[in-house]
């Protein structure tokens, strides 16, 4: 079984994001980016479905501009076999994503396509769900545990709640939450081996797929600031203060 | 054209989110509908038809939807999609499930927590955690939206008159079943919607020293939650995770205790009316964003708080 993995080019978690000054968007220049956190653990677990002899091949697959190849140079780096860039300059929406990515899958016939449950700078959480739909494959988002049995799989989701589990059959598409596993990081001899790693590259056209937006975005705005407040000296004064002052107990 | 609302509940009752969706679906239009997709659940119909603002309540009762199952509810979501021209849903675990599968089965785009309605087709969403706000124009129909609940006044939850009407149910993909669940059992008040929270952070050490928060949460009675930190190095379960990622919350009243205030937290709890910060470090950025901050040892100021409010 071949698990495909959708990874995204994230601006890095812990940079401070600027809303640029013309409310066009966020600023990109000179920032550091990375895999999406929820993509790394998308590859980690397609890796361990391999490692454990679920899986035949892994395949990582990222839509975005040429440098999203480097996004994908770091997935090789830590296990996958082989990578696509479906190229796109323009940033696409979840649908167009979908899409791209039902084509790929089309094209690659894996069992299962794993990816992270939400991008953390457009925070749609969507994507896998909607490829699903497209696919008319069962879904498991927000998983926290795998486990493959015979043409099924048990998913395990973090829920409001709790957990629930449930029972997929294959292929199915699963989305990765925070607990699923703690990613690996590339070895410096990994790093150079994933140079050599097959990475095909192709376009939307190619594809054959429709990408035109449906939502435009009309403005990006900076949310108003919260200022810091008073450093209190003791409990006592803070809960006359919660009491007289911001009057919430 | 109307607008649905699609309810989460377990059978028995509604989840409090539904108020503040159906506020913001009644920014939209006058005509708004509720779908009680589920098994036995007349009683949620019921509640539902009582909302104020909700002109029909549509029930499909079937053991198809004993479970909320994504494959099932949207293929229904679909069925009855001609009719509407927004469908609405809160940004919960379960609407951000189903939502956007029914969009895509639509060949519509979907948006996520919408903080604000400008307009039918124009709508505020939150980017970056929080770091950016987005103003996006949909040229779909239906709009298939998930509502950020703490954005929304809540509608009141009685006085409403709905009729309520039967829905065939929809097929059945039947590609997934439900096979167990684990949740949380706890008299305190539910996370999204709770007047007071307290969370604990890497700082509270153990799972065991979260019980050091249940007394002031007892007096306030306020919800419990925490930072990823603490969910991952397993003091509290996943549940309780405040954040980007996790929760979004906004209380009237805040405490943050041993959390650091990282921003994929900060995004999750920084709309809160009143924020107390508790943290050792005076440098720790919890205290930018805080109302009140006090520097000391959680294990010191937590029992003087708790000795405080009693008094
Ligand atoms: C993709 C992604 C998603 C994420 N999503 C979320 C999310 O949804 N929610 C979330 O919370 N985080 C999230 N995070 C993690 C976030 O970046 C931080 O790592 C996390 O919030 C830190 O938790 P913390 O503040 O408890 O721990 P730390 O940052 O370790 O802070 C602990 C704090 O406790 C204080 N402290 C220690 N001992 C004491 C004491 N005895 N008395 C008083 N103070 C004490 C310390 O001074 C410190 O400030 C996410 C990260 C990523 C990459
Ligand atoms: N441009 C992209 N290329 C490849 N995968 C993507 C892309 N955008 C989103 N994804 C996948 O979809 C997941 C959820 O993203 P989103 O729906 O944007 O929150 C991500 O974690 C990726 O696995």
């Amino acid at each position: 079984m071949k698990v495909l993995v959708p990874i995204k080019r994230v601006i890095d978690a812990n940079v401070k994001v600027r809303v640029k000054a013309d409310q066009s968007g966020v600023e990109t220049a000179n920032v550091k980016m990375a895999m999406n956190p929820f993509c790394e653990i998308a590859i980690e677990e397609a890796i361990r479905l391999r490692e454990a002899g679920h899986a035949s091949e892994v395949i990582a697959v990222s839509v975005g501009e040429t440098s999203s190849q480097e996004t994908i140079r770091a997935a090789l780096a830590m296990g996958a076999d082989r990578g696509i860039l479906v190229q796109s300059d323009a940033p696409l929406e979840p649908l167009s994503i979908a899409k791209l990515l039902k084509a790929v899958v089309e094209r690659e016939q894996p069992g299962l396509v794993i990816l992270g449950k939400q991008s953390i700078d457009s925070d749609n959480n969507q994507t896998g769900q909607m490829l699903a739909a497209l696919l008319g494959w069962p879904q498991g988002a927000f998983a926290s545990k795998l486990a493959i049995g015979d043409g099924k799989i048990d998913v395990t989701r973090e829920i409001d709640g709790g957990l629930e589990t449930l029972s997929l059959k294959m292929p199915a598409v699963i989305t990765t939450d925070l607990r699923l596993n703690e990613p690996r990081y590339a070895s410096l001899p990994n790093i150079m081996k994933a140079k050599k790693k097959p990475l095909d590259a192709m376009t939307p056209t190619d594809l054959g797929v429709d990408v035109s937006p449906r939502i435009k975005v009309l403005q990006v705005t900076e949310p108003p600031r919260r200022s810091a407040g008073v450093m209190v000296q003791s409990a006592k004064e803070l809960v006359d203060k919660l009491r007289s002052e911001a009057k919430v107990i | 054209m109307s607008v649905l609302v699609l309810a989460e509940h377990d059978n028995a009752e509604l989840s409090p989110g539904l108020l503040n969706t159906i506020a913001a679906a009644t920014q939209l239009e006058n005509d708004v509908h509720v779908l009680v997709a589920g098994h036995n659940c007349r009683p949620v119909a019921e509640a539902a038809a009582k909302c104020a603002g909700v002109t029909k309540v549509r029930i499909s009762d079937d053991p198809r939807y004993e479970h909320p199952l994504a494959e099932p509810l949207a293929a229904l979501l679909v069925s009855v999609a001609g009719e509407y021209g927004h469908i609405l849903v809160a940004a919960s675990k379960f609407g951000k499930n189903v939502l956007p599968r029914a969009a895509a089965l639509l060949d519509v785009a979907a948006i996520s927590d919408i903080s604000a309605v400008e307009s039918a087709d124009t709508f505020v969403r939150p980017i970056y955690a929080g770091n950016a706000l987005a103003t996006v124009q949909s040229g779909d129909t239906p709009k298939c939206i998930s509502v950020r609940t703490t954005a929304f006044e809540e509608v009141a939850a009685e006085g409403g008159s709905a009729s309520i009407e039967e829905l065939p149910p929809a097929e059945d993909p039947a590609m997934s079943s439900f096979v167990s669940q684990d949740l949380t059992v706890t008299d305190r008040p539910d996370l999204s919607s709770a007047r007071v929270i307290i969370s604990g952070g890497r700082g509270m050490q153990s799972g065991e020293n979260f019980k050091l928060l249940e007394g002031i949460a007892d007096t306030l009675h306020a919800a419990i939650g925490a930072s990823r930190a603490a969910v991952d190095s397993g003091y509290v379960s996943n549940d309780y995770q405040v954040g980007q990622t996790g929760k979004i919350v906004a209380p009237d009243l805040y405490i943050a205790v041993g959390i650091s205030g990282a921003i994929q937290h900060l995004a999750g709890m920084k709309d809160s009316k009143v924020i107390v910060a508790i943290n050792k470090d005076e440098e720790a950025p919890i205290f930018q964003v805080a109302d009140y901050g006090i520097v000391g040892d959680l294990f010191k100021v937590i029992p003087e708080l708790e000795a405080a409010l009693r008094d």
